[in-house]
């Protein structure tokens, strides 16, 4: 609340400070919103910033005029100078703030959906312009929203469009968005007219042919509201590619009707012969297929391109949005369908871009694209609510108006109804009777047919301002009630949801399995069908598209099954992290009582999978004792988990001072506009990584031996630890030795030893540690404490009785469920056990001094 | 509806075999003209109960001894010399699954050498598509059904489980033909779709616990988000309209 008062108040002092004659109004908009948002809270601001603007509405009329100046002003009042962009940002943040308002009150908008209430909202804002000017100086004109608004929103459902569905249903799909297109428009202006000779609507000046005009603009199903009302609901799969892809093609669709009978209009009823009229058939063809294949082109174009755009990587998105805008523009030269154009495009580049350019490069390109489509989204429903306070446009003829709501949404239902009989005879999934319904209801017009509604002609169609005045009504009439009870009536229904999980891994496989068996079972029973063209085509595709379309590299890790693995691996190394992080540190990754149940379940019966540790393995194997490992008691569990929360608590401290890296080279900043990391110096990262293999290395020898030796070199450590354990060493070492024991690594051993011949990767470095490990860090220097070795009774008698620690249910606990899948992982790493046998003679020569540790030492080897 | 002398053959093939002669109640008739009803009560047999339709049974037979070669019998030659299944990589999986005897219904398990039309038909009908007639409870069956020739047909050894051995085995032929991952990936991605199977089934495992394999019911839970329905259906030809109409028509 706090935030969106903030906002309102930074935009009436925008607005002030604007001093825009127009936009004057805008302060008190803002503020009007905030109240409405927040009641009793701002009332008092609004109304000072109305004032404020008003007043400074008065300034503002000899701010612009350019007078002959005298002498030299130090600043001048430029407003006509920057006028138009300002006004045009200001409004972008206006509706965006729109936006932020409405998503802060999730319960509103649980029931009624974002864009109805957008759509209030511009009542709203458009009110408040009215009141000011008197004249309805905003609304939406058809050249910024056909040119600037849709383009991107088309672009970006086409780039995200779930292919295999959409190409899987797009016979069903092309029935639904041509012949129910031409369907609605035909049946509507029939139908009115009929009325209207029937001498329902009074006296308008309305012949046949604008009235089938009239009906092919208000046909078509609004992408942009169908997506915003159904994204809410999450209908399955199916259902909503139906939907959404009726609404996508038929826009292209109800674009080329409406051009053909304008132009019918244009020759008028005499000049229309059947020549004209099969040439207007011959044209829509050609207009919706020309569009379709010049989107496939620039698709096309656009994989070929970013091919080769890896050294250019920061502006590699670009190409994108580029090429997208001038499929449409160009469709929209040659006068093809550009809204089926730029669909065509992002539907066919989609696969290719997505390998062929860098990973950082395909999340720009989703997200901007995303952040476009969304604002343009956002500011379409707001000026849709602006446009229609305006009362140039408000004819009101009662008897066209309710005829047309009324025909709308009967045509939509027979239509469908009756499209969906027919192709459920085809269909191998019929579409049930319920998602019909929903289908039908589903039926929402938008701002596409209000653009094409203001395009029209005045001097050839006398009753325009009728015309878009319904069609605002209709809009409002689908958008906003239709939109609100789309919900209850989908929970009513009890329409198949999508389930919303994520895809699991073996979800994927199996849905491979399904693609080549449903091949198979076609090819066994002799038939050409669905699945034989899908792979037909896959094969194709795999053989030629992808070697033209996709770089080499990209080719290779282009497997739906592997990216959906790597993708969830990715995702429990970030769980790994996180829940590292929750502790603390990431030290119980390293635990080694995390992984050897996973050991334990796989290396009985599946000896294959620990190939790689086959050291460990044979090392284990023969002392016979892999299969018995007893458990730790919880008690003794818990004491030991105290010990190793108390000793990461110190770790942690200690570890921060010791890996966040003192800058050599301060405030070296470095620019360019071609690179990301500049300003990551090389040897930076170097010394990091040299530093945590270092450490990585130090505690695994000191764990190996069964003594956590190197923790107590730190200086640091011991500092803390006096201050934090008042009892004394011996408690203190006791516990340390637990904590080395039980969690395996500390990994904050400070490099002792380690340091002079610290490589730069970690196998080398082992060798070189044998060889240099005499060179030693003066830094620190190992000071070996005998009190070390204390092992408290109780747990050397855990010792004597096995080897591997088995992880008691508690330590399984702490290993969450799905990091599982890690474990082979770790399971490789585990072969740098060998360090321990060859770390062996260094802990003998401590056997004198520390009697148990030196069992276990000798187990190890 | 396939001209007379198609039918005519069909008939004589299947009296040569002499099977069963159903209901053929015209033993006044002639004896093509009994042969022929004789067809048309197996077919309408087998129609009851795969839930095929007598045009879809026609046309499967029609394959079927294009597949056997005019025999009574198919065997996995027959099937594997289909040369548009050479590039599946699961081909012999399927082809397995025709001869396996746990997918004709009947309670027992191992394999065949051979199978007859019948036991063809039964295979093929796991992937007949529901109508708009299928109710709820229906389709629940099919989805089982259809899950449980799934489970089958990776469970190669018949115990019921599929084994991380067994499975690696399917995501192995699985990837095979993708050609750029290696068999070391393919172990890995086995091994991770194992472990999502026993994580989500065996939330709490023990530490002396081992995940011996995917059984049916677990394999049923994983799998319950997948949808089915678009999924493991094929269009059969000649689809007897009947039982796709859409009884529910209002307008």
């Amino acid at each position: 609340m706090a935030a969106t008062r903030g906002f309102a108040l930074l935009l009436c002092t925008l607005l002030m400070a604007s001093r825009g004659a127009s936009l004057a109004s805008g302060g008190p908009v803002q503020s009007t919103s905030t109240v409405t948002a927040d009641p009793g809270h701002n009332t008092g601001g609004g109304h000072e910033a109305a004032t404020n603007s008003s007043s400074a509405d008065q300034g503002a009329t000899d701010g612009h005029e350019t007078a002959p100046i005298t002498t030299l002003p130090i600043v001048t009042w430029k407003w006509t100078h920057v006028s138009t962009p300002y006004l045009v940002a200001l409004w972008v943040l206006v509706s965006w703030i729109c936006k932020l308002i409405i998503e802060a009150n999730h319960h509103v908008t649980e029931v009624i959906p974002e864009s109805a209430l957008l759509i209030c909202f511009g009542f709203i804002l458009g009110g408040i312009i009215w009141g000011a000017d008197m004249v309805q100086t905003f609304k939406l004109n058809p050249t910024v929203f056909f040119f600037y608004l849709l383009p991107q929103i088309i672009l970006d459902t086409g780039y995200s469009m779930p292919n295999k569905l959409f190409f899987g249903n797009l016979g069903a799909i092309l029935v639904y968005a041509v012949i129910g297109t031409v369907w609605n428009a035909a049946s509507l202006g029939l139908s009115l007219w009929g009325c209207h000779q029937g001498g329902a609507m009074g006296q308008l000046d309305i012949g046949l042919l604008q009235y089938l005009l009239f009906g092919s603009l208000i046909a078509a199903v609004d992408p942009v509201a169908v997506i915003a009302v159904f994204e809410q609901v999450h209908v399955n799969e199916v259902l909503f590619i139906l939907v959404f892809g009726e609404s996508l093609l038929n826009d292209g669709v109800t674009v080329v009707l409406f051009n053909v009978f304008d132009a019918f209009v244009s020759l008028g009823g005499p000049g229309i012969n059947a020549v004209e009229i099969i040439k207007g058939i011959i044209s829509f063809f050609v207009v919706a297929f020309g569009g379709s294949f010049l989107g496939l082109a620039f698709g096309l174009l656009i994989s070929l391109l970013t091919k080769v755009t890896q050294n250019i990587k920061i502006i590699e998105p670009a190409f994108v949005f580029v090429l997208g805008y001038l499929a449409y523009l160009t469709a929209e030269m040659l006068s093809l369908s550009s809204i089926l154009s730029i669909t065509f495009c992002g539907v066919s580049c989609q696969k290719y871009i997505n390998a062929n350019m860098d990973e950082n490069s395909v999340n720009t390109v989703r997200y901007v694209m995303k952040v476009f489509a969304n604002g343009s989204e956002t500011i379409i429903f707001v000026f849709l609510g602006i446009s229609a306070i305006d009362k140039e446009i408000w004819v009101w003829n009662t008897g066209f108006i309710l005829l047309t709501l009324f025909f709308i949404f009967v045509y939509r239902i027979i239509g469908v109804f009756f499209l969906t009989w027919i192709l459920n005879r085809y269909r191998l999934v019929p579409v049930e009777f319920i998602d019909q319904v929903i289908m039908s209801y589903g039926g929402l017009r938008g701002a596409v047919a209000y653009g094409l509604a203001a395009l029209l002609n005045e001097s050839k169609i006398k009753e325009k301002n009728l015309m878009i005045c319904t069609t605002l009504l209709v809009v409002y009439f689908t958008v906003i009630l239709q939109g609100i009870t789309m919900k209850p009536l989908v929970k009513w229904l009890k329409v198949k949801k999508a389930s919303v999980s994520e895809l699991t891994l073996i979800e994927k496989l199996q849905d491979k399995v399904f693609d080549h068996m449903l091949v198979a079972i076609e090819d066994v029973s002799g038939q050409i069908g669905h699945n034989y063209m899908r792979d037909k085509w896959n094969q194709f595709e795999e053989r030629w598209m992808k070697r033209i379309l996709m770089k080499k590299s990209a080719r290779k890790s282009r497997d739906q099954v592997f990216k959906v693995f790597h993708r969830l691996n990715l995702k429990d190394a970030m769980n790994y992290v996180a829940e590292g992080e929750r502790r603390g540190s990431l030290e119980f990754v390293r635990n080694e009582t995390a992984f050897i149940d996973f050991k334990k379940k796989f290396v009985d019966d599946l000896p294959d999978i620990t190939a790689g540790m086959s050291d460990d393995h044979t090392a284990a194997s023969s002392m016979g004792r892999i299969d018995q490992v007893p458990s730790v008691s919880l008690e003794m569990h818990e004491q030991n988990m105290k010990g190793v929360r108390q000793m990461e608590d110190i770790n942690t401290h200690h570890l921060l001072q010791q890996h966040l890296y003192k800058g050599r080279k301060q405030h070296r900043h470095r620019y360019s506009r071609s690179h990301f990391n500049v300003n990551k110096d090389e040897d930076e990262v170097q010394e990091i990584f040299q530093r945590t293999m270092r450490n990585r290395l130090e505690s695994f020898k000191s764990a190996k031996m069964g003594v956590s030796q190197p923790k107590k070199i730190s200086k640091h450590a011991k500092k803390d630890q006096l201050q934090k354990v008042p009892n004394g060493k011996s408690t203190d070492n006791s516990k340390r030795y637990l904590a080395g024991d039980e969690d395996f690594q500390l990994s904050e051993g400070d490099a002792s030893g380690f340091g002079a011949s610290g490589g730069s990767y970690p196998f080398p470095m082992m060798v070189s540690y044998r060889a240099g490990a005499g060179i030693e860090n003066p830094a620190y220097i190992p000071d070996l404490d005998p009190m070390a070795a204390k092992i408290p009774p109780w747990l050397a008698q855990a010792e004597l009785d096995g080897e591997p620690v088995a992880p008691s249910q508690r330590a399984q606990l702490r290993m969450p469920s799905d990091l599982s899948r890690l474990a082979p992982l770790r399971i490789s790493a585990r072969s740098n056990d060998s360090f321990a046998q060859a770390d062996a003679p260094a802990a003998r020569q401590r056997d004198d001094e520390a009697p148990a540790p030196s069992k276990r030492g000798g187990h190890n080897v | 509806m396939p001209n007379s002398s198609v039918r005519v053959q069909r008939a004589r093939a299947r009296s040569v075999r002499g099977s069963r002669t159903g209901r053929a109640g015209g033993a006044a008739a002639a004896a093509m003209g009994a042969s022929q009803t004789r067809s048309e009560h197996r077919h309408q047999d087998l129609a009851d109960r795969t839930g095929f339709s007598l045009e879809q049974i026609k046309n499967l037979h029609r394959r079927f001894q294009q597949l056997s070669g005019d025999e009574e019998t198919i065997s996995k030659e027959n099937l594997e010399s289909i040369p548009a299944l050479a590039n599946n990589p699961i081909r012999k999986q399927i082809i397995g699954a025709f001869f396996d005897k746990r997918n004709q219904n009947r309670d027992e398990v191992g394999s065949c050498e051979q199978i007859g039309f019948e036991q063809f038909l039964m295979v093929m009908s796991h992937f007949r598509p529901p109508s708009l007639k299928t109710t709820a409870e229906e389709k629940e069956a099919m989805r089982r059904e259809k899950l449980r020739f799934l489970f089958n047909m990776h469970d190669t050894d018949n115990d019921g489980t599929i084994t991380l051995v067994e499975y690696r085995k399917v995501v192995e032929e699985l990837l095979s033909k993708s050609g750029a991952i290696e068999e070391e990936t393919a172990k890995a991605i086995a091994d991770a779709a194992m472990l999502e199977v026993a994580s989500t089934n065996v939330p709490a495992m023990g530490p002396d616990d081992f995940y011996e394999g995917i059984t049916f019911e677990h394999f049923e839970q994983i799998l319950k988000g997948l949808e089915m329905e678009t999924r493991m259906h094929i269009r059969f030809l000649d689809v007897d309209t009947t039982t796709m109409r859409c009884g529910k028509f209002t307008s």
